[in-house]
């Protein structure tokens, strides 16, 4: 344990951290704007500090894009009233936005954003079974969502934690189960080998794209996105399990499920899309120098946020699962779709070998 | 009676609904691009642009003048007392006050206020006026920054009013008199 290791990771977390929440307040700026687009609206398009219309061109264009919407919104967030409901459990009504951004947060650790970065590895957490560590975290969230909806002692919300945690158990095992064909072509557990893997044999969303289409439809789920947004539904529960937060409390809230997003397009692009690595221009390897280092950066950014596109348009041509529906789907097609698709794989592997 | 409406089976291609998915994301991608690179929105994007309002709106009311420009409100205080929240307030000017600008009219109001605050937009001011003075026109945007902003003298609303041309009472009725040659209304 020496202290350069200890300086770096602090300074990775940190611009990590950072670079994750920016990401996750543009995503809502993203959503925001795309949905406005695919309805035929402008979306946001007024909101800019008083000095930025004194810039030609640039300013306005800017402000017509609405970037300067997250920082209005963030700033709202802080200045309203943090109300607690009287008849809400204290405790647990404190505590579940943070069990929900806390786990949201985290699983970023193993998901390898680069290669390297001079002699740095460009993955906070290199860890052997980067996948599992994955699993584990992401299946605390739904505990911040239940916790929500129980400590909340209303029925809006608590309907909204009951179908969460129905949800997640429904979708947690065939997405788990979807990934083992990744790892036996692979054969690795840890991230950053499974992306070195790609950047030498071709994207694993080739190798296994039924795998890639149920941890897509699980993902979706898991971040209660759209078709799956049953724990929030906005049109029959109110706002679900957040319905009696308000301030800073619902911001954690809305910022975990947008971080949610970030970390689900991550492991995407990590296990299925090759990570860093593009086929061409030099950037399959391990980068050696700077330039290169901060290139790949940019090719796992670009690939994030197509696949973040795509999380917000399916939003708009889906209607809601109903809850017997999401079980079906869940239990009755996707578990014994992401088995065959295990043994398949196994079969195919084995044949070869 | 019930009537059963028989759904066809779906086949094993639609009930994978990959088909109905990618004509829903086709569908989605369309109006994003035409919408993003087209700039064909739906919006209307308020202060800038504006609404038109249909013929017959009952927006503010505002002092009208007549085609010559002169006052045409007579200080009657029919509108004051038919006004249903009392948003009107009208001075008249008193046995030595001003007289009116116009021939045909005793008087005209020294003061004449509209508090928008109160004001209903119900048009039983421009029924009630006998000399079609004070008219309902299409201003529906009524804002200020202070209740005293928004309490409109006789000055502001005769500007906004601007000269109303449409119902020349009087000068029909000189017409009507010339005809008969009988002089009881002023030139």
């Amino acid at each position: 344990m020496d202290w350069n290791f200890i300086i770096f990771s602090v300074v990775k977390v940190a611009i990590v951290i950072g670079a994750v929440q920016t990401f996750a307040a543009y995503a809502v700026l993203a959503e925001r704007k795309i949905s406005a687009w695919i309805q035929d609206r402008v979306g946001p398009n007024r909101v800019a500090p008083p000095f930025v219309k004194y810039i030609p061109v640039l300013g306005p264009l800017l402000t017509r894009w609405g970037i300067f919407q997250p920082l209005a919104d963030g700033l709202k967030f802080i200045l309203k009233e943090d109300f607690t409901p009287a008849n809400v459990r204290k405790a647990y009504f404190w505590l579940a936005p943070a069990i929900s951004i806390i786990p949201a947060t985290i699983v970023i650790a193993v998901i390898p954003f680069g290669s390297y970065l001079g002699r740095q590895k460009m993955v906070i957490a290199d860890l052997n079974v980067g996948i599992l560590y994955t699993f584990g975290i992401v299946s605390l969230g739904v505990y911040g969502i239940v916790l929500a909806g129980y400590a909340a002692n209303s029925k809006y919300p608590f309907l909204g934690g009951i179908r969460s945690s129905a949800q997640m158990i429904s979708y947690e095992i065939s997405m788990g189960m979807s990934v083992i064909p990744v790892f036996l072509i692979a054969s690795t557990l840890n991230l950053s080998q499974v992306v070195n893997w790609q950047a030498q044999h071709g994207w694993l969303v080739i190798y296994a794209p039924l795998s890639f289409l149920i941890f897509l439809i699980a993902g979706f789920a898991e971040t209660n996105r759209l078709p799956f947004d049953l724990p929030e539904a906005e049109t029959e529960l109110v706002g679900g399990y957040h319905t009696e937060y308000s301030s800073m409390k619902f911001a954690l809230f809305f910022l975990a499920e947008y971080s949610n997003m970030v970390a689900a397009s991550g492991m995407m692009v990590t296990l299925f899309f090759g990570g860093w690595s593009l086929p061409f221009w030099g950037l399959d390897q391990p980068a050696h120098g700077i330039g290169i280092g901060i290139a790949q950066i940019i090719v796992f950014i670009v690939k994030m946020a197509v696949l973040m596109t795509l999380f917000i348009w399916v939003r708009w041509m889906f209607p809601r699962f109903r809850y017997d529906q999401l079980m079906d789907l869940g239990w009755r097609r996707m578990v014994p779709l992401a088995l065959a698709n295990i043994l398949i794989t196994a079969v195919v592997l084995w044949a070869v070998a | 009676m019930a009537i059963i409406v028989n759904r066809k089976p779906l086949t094993f291609w639609e009930k994978l609904y990959l088909p109905a998915i990618v004509g829903g994301l086709k569908v989605t991608a369309r109006h994003l691009v035409r919408s993003l690179f087209g700039g064909k929105t739906v919006t209307m994007e308020y202060p800038e642009q504006k609404w038109s309002v249909p013929e017959g709106y009952r927006g503010a009311p505002y002092l009208v003048k007549d085609q010559e420009g002169r006052t045409k409100c007579v200080s009657c205080q029919l509108c004051e007392f038919v006004c249903p929240p009392k948003a009107i307030k009208i001075y008249p000017p008193g046995p030595s006050g001003q007289i009116a600008d116009r021939p045909n009219a005793e008087k005209m109001p020294e003061d004449f206020q509209i508090n928008f605050l109160r004001c209903i937009y119900c048009g039983l001011c421009q029924e009630v006026c006998p000399e079609e003075a004070i008219f309902l026109l299409k201003d529906y945007s009524i804002t200020g920054l202070t209740r005293q902003e928004l309490v409109y003298d006789k000055e502001k609303l005769l500007a906004l009013g601007g000269t109303h041309a449409g119902i020349q009472k009087w000068k029909h009725k000189l017409e009507e008199a010339e005809e008969q040659e009988s002089f009881p209304v002023k030139v």
